[in-house]
């Protein structure tokens, strides 16, 4: 028979591909945590989210980016409201896992270059003056940042954006405030033709995929 | 030692779109036939309309093989590699990525057999473009026929007919090529902005028509009708209304009592006979446990990567540079479809498209392969264009802003968005590829996989045909949308060659040894019970999905398998 690598060699790269596998279930009941976590804090607006992975100053921090991100404004709620940092911070022990890293370095060089260029921490400028800052970070000017400053933007505006529009199952869009905000009408496991209709008026459900038991989180 | 097992008339090495439709006609032949899948079975319950773990996360409730074995790529032989991507566009689960493709199920158009002859007949043979080494197929569609027809009734595929042995039908495609019946169920239904799209095509005196698709338009063999809840794009069904051969011939060929399936096998090398380079049968790991599967005869039946990959893993005596690559062609002949370059248009009203589906949509095929004159234009081959109903809201906040606003973020963006998430439309535009001799798959010398294992290593790049053509279809479709009164319009890139769902070639398929891995029936030309299945034996893409096109030649080459068994499983080399 053909050997393309010695068999022990093989069988012990297997016990390696195990335990490789071994990693996927554990990202889920990440996920599963983070859900509970959602329902049970989308009663009221908690003082504060528990926080599970981020260190209070990062999550500080990170709070007031998303909140110049998606703004709270005369069009509504933005990415505070959704809980995105409540979001990010439980996938960074989950699926985001490998962003972790880039998120300790990244926060801690943008606050400093906010107590570089404008003489306070991030979280203590005015929106106006972290605006500016932003600006800096998302055209690579900002300096301090060990993957660049634009990469790390992009990193946490995807992250926002995923905070603010995922299934609240994943612990951010709390309340389906971000749904609300593009109009798009909740999770459905029937659509008629009317309601494919041009000009329909498809009426919001506030439903989460895992509203339904009929599917396994 | 391995654990040895008890020997298979038939191997099938991995149960997706094309090795679990090959399992039927062979099990229903009466031949015992083991199934590899390295993924597990999943279920309607596994099959949430959760747009993060599906579209972002490479579903982690399915086994991680293919995200652990990700081509790399380069587009030539200097250039360094490309950025790794993060997620495999196929996945693991018997069934394989039936459960969560698009289903778009189109027979490929007469030309895309004839490239060469039908080119140089029309406009001379100058008109094949430099480097490229595409062949006409050994047969032409009618050999093809009887098989997209089989395939089409057996899993269930939803449409409207344009060519009955024939007899054109403008409500189909009229350029498709002379079938022997209609569709088994008629096609899926119509929203209302594909329904405006429609009327907008005939306006132009183009011809629209609604696409094939593996879903159900209505109760077929016992399954339900589609739902059109919108989760379909890389979403399984929760209704089971999509045709994915995990719940259509798998489980029919598991009913004769002859197929086995054996899942999370892991599939590490096929194994040669050294004596008489014959294949013995396929190694494969589960859980950390070695065995080997002797059988007289393996169909490999992967993906086009993993098909080039294994095949080139198993190196043997009789075959030092892979298996069944003696002429130094696995994984020659490589091209991966054009599906990027797609135009997105803003519309000043809301499409409604949050709900619906990928192939719930309307094609115009007047520009694509050779149904227009091409004396005028500096390429050949063509696009398909397909417009359909489908959001989610995640990448619908992540929208292209139209330099309608400069920022992407902050309140302006906000109300942009707010705004407009619902009033775009993004088209798939399907073209011609073509194969060169510079653009192939073989080993990464560097990256591995968790076994040790080099992956997959791409190295493809379009060519000016690829470039022009995509432009000519760009115009087409921005004409269409502009028609339809869009106010905006966002032409995509082309981009780059990665790793695709849409891969062709590798272990094509012809008459001549010299430039093909299998022949016509898709069996080894060097190792005679040695068969391959999928789109890595298609020598030409046409302008549209494979899924279908794939199906049908596994089930021509299990079905002359099983006719010719004893003669295939006993042939000397």
């Amino acid at each position: 028979m053909t050997v393309f690598i010695s068999r022990r060699e093989l069988l012990k790269r297997a016990g390696l591909a195990g335990a490789v596998a071994a990693v996927a279930p554990a990202f889920a009941a990440g996920d599963e945590a983070a859900g509970a976590q959602t329902t049970a804090a989308a009663v009221g607006p908690a003082a504060r989210d528990p926080i599970a992975n981020l260190t209070a100053a990062e999550s500080d921090i990170l709070e007031a980016i998303a909140a110049r991100l998606i703004p709270t404004d005369a069009n509504g709620p933005g990415a505070s409201e959704a809980r995105a940092v409540h979001y990010i911070d439980r996938a960074l022990g989950g699926a985001l896992a490998s962003s972790r890293p880039t998120y300790q370095a990244g926060l801690n060089a943008l606050d400093q270059y906010a107590r570089s260029t404008r003489g306070r921490p991030f979280a203590a400028l005015s929106a106006a003056e972290q605006d500016g800052v932003l600006i800096d970070v998302e055209s690579g000017t900002a300096t301090g940042f060990p993957g660049g400053s634009a990469e790390f933007f992009n990193l946490v505006r995807t992250h926002t954006i995923q905070g603010t529009f995922c299934d609240p199952f994943y612990g951010g869009n709390a309340n389906f405030v971000g749904w609300d905000m593009i109009g798009y009408p909740g999770v459905r496991t029937i659509v008629t033709p009317d309601e494919q209709r041009l000009g329909a008026d498809v009426p919001s459900n506030h439903k989460s995929a895992y509203d339904y038991d009929m599917f396994t989180k | 030692m391995p654990i040895r097992l008890k020997e298979a008339d038939v191997v099938i090495v991995g149960l997706g779109a094309a090795g679990g439709v090959a399992a039927l006609p062979l099990a229903q032949a009466g031949l015992d036939v083991v199934g590899l899948e390295a993924g597990t079975w999943l279920t309607k319950r596994d099959f949430a309309p959760d747009e993060l773990r599906n579209n972002f996360r490479g579903w982690p409730q399915s086994v991680q093989k293919t995200n652990h074995e990700i081509p790399t790529h380069r587009p030539d032989a200097s250039s360094p590699m490309s950025p790794r991507v993060a997620i495999h566009p196929m996945m693991n689960a018997v069934g394989g990525t039936t459960l969560h493709y698009w289903a778009q199920s189109w027979r490929l158009n007469p030309w895309d057999f004839k490239v060469v002859s039908e080119t140089t007949r029309r406009y001379g043979a100058a008109r094949i473009p430099k480097g490229s080494t595409v062949e006409d197929w050994p047969f032409g569609i009618e050999e093809l026929e009887p098989y997209y027809d089989k395939v089409e009734y057996e899993i269930g595929v939803s449409g409207a007919a344009g060519n009955v042995g024939g007899n054109i039908d403008r409500r189909g495609n009229i350029f498709e090529g002379a079938r022997r019946r209609g569709y088994p169920m008629p096609p899926l239904r119509g929203s209302g902005f594909t329904d405006l799209m429609a009327a907008a095509g005939r306006t132009l005196g183009w011809h629209p028509f609604p696409g094939p698709a593996a879903i159900n338009s209505q109760r077929y063999q016992n399954r339900s009708v589609c739902m059109y809840h919108g989760y379909c794009n890389r979403g399984g069904c929760h209704v089971d209304a999509k045709s994915s051969t995990a719940v259509t011939t798998i489980p029919k060929a598991q009913a004769t009592g002859r197929l086995k399936v054996v899942t999370r096998a892991h599939v590490t090398s096929l194994d040669v006979n050294e004596g008489n380079a014959r294949v013995s049968g396929v190694s494969y790991v589960t859980d950390g446990a070695e065995y080997f599967q002797p059988a007289k005869v393996v169909l490999l039946a992967s993906y086009t990567y993993e098909n080039v990959r294994l095949l080139l893993l198993s190196k043997s005596r009789p075959f030092p540079r892979g298996l069944s690559n003696n002429h130094g062609q696995v994984g020659r002949h490589y091209f991966s479809h054009a599906q990027t370059a797609g135009i997105t248009a803003l519309f000043p009203w809301n499409t409604n498209s949050w709900y619906g589906l990928p192939a719930q949509g309307v094609a115009i095929d007047d520009w694509a392969d050779d149904n227009f004159d091409h004396a005028s234009v500096e390429f050949i081959g063509g696009g398909n264009l397909w417009v359909y109903s489908d959001r989610r809201p995640i990448v619908a906040a992540g929208m292209t802003t139209f330099g309608k606003t400069t920022k992407s973020w902050g309140s302006e963006w906000k109300a942009f968005v707010s705004q407009n998430a619902d009033r775009t439309n993004t088209s798939y535009l399907q073209k011609t590829t073509l194969p060169y001799e510079d653009n192939y798959l073989d080993l990464d010398p560097e990256v591995r996989d968790p076994l040790g294992f080099p992956v997959c290593r791409i190295t493809a790049d379009y060519k000016d045909n690829e470039r022009k053509l995509a432009a000519f279809i760009q115009n087409k479709m921005e004409q269409w949308y502009r028609t339809a009164g869009a106010v905006a319009i966002e032409h995509g890139p082309l981009g780059s060659m990665g790793p695709t769902t849409h891969a062709y070639g590798g272990t094509r398929m012809g008459d001549n040894p010299e430039t093909n891995v299998v022949d016509r029936w898709g069996l080894s030309h060097e190792a005679s019970n040695l068969g391959v299945l999928g789109a890595s034996v298609m020598g030409t893409s046409g302008a549209r999905n494979p899924t279908l096109t794939a199906q049908a030649l596994a089930w021509r080459t299990a079905e002359h398998l099983a006719r010719n068994f004893d003669a295939i499983a006993n042939r000397r080399a």
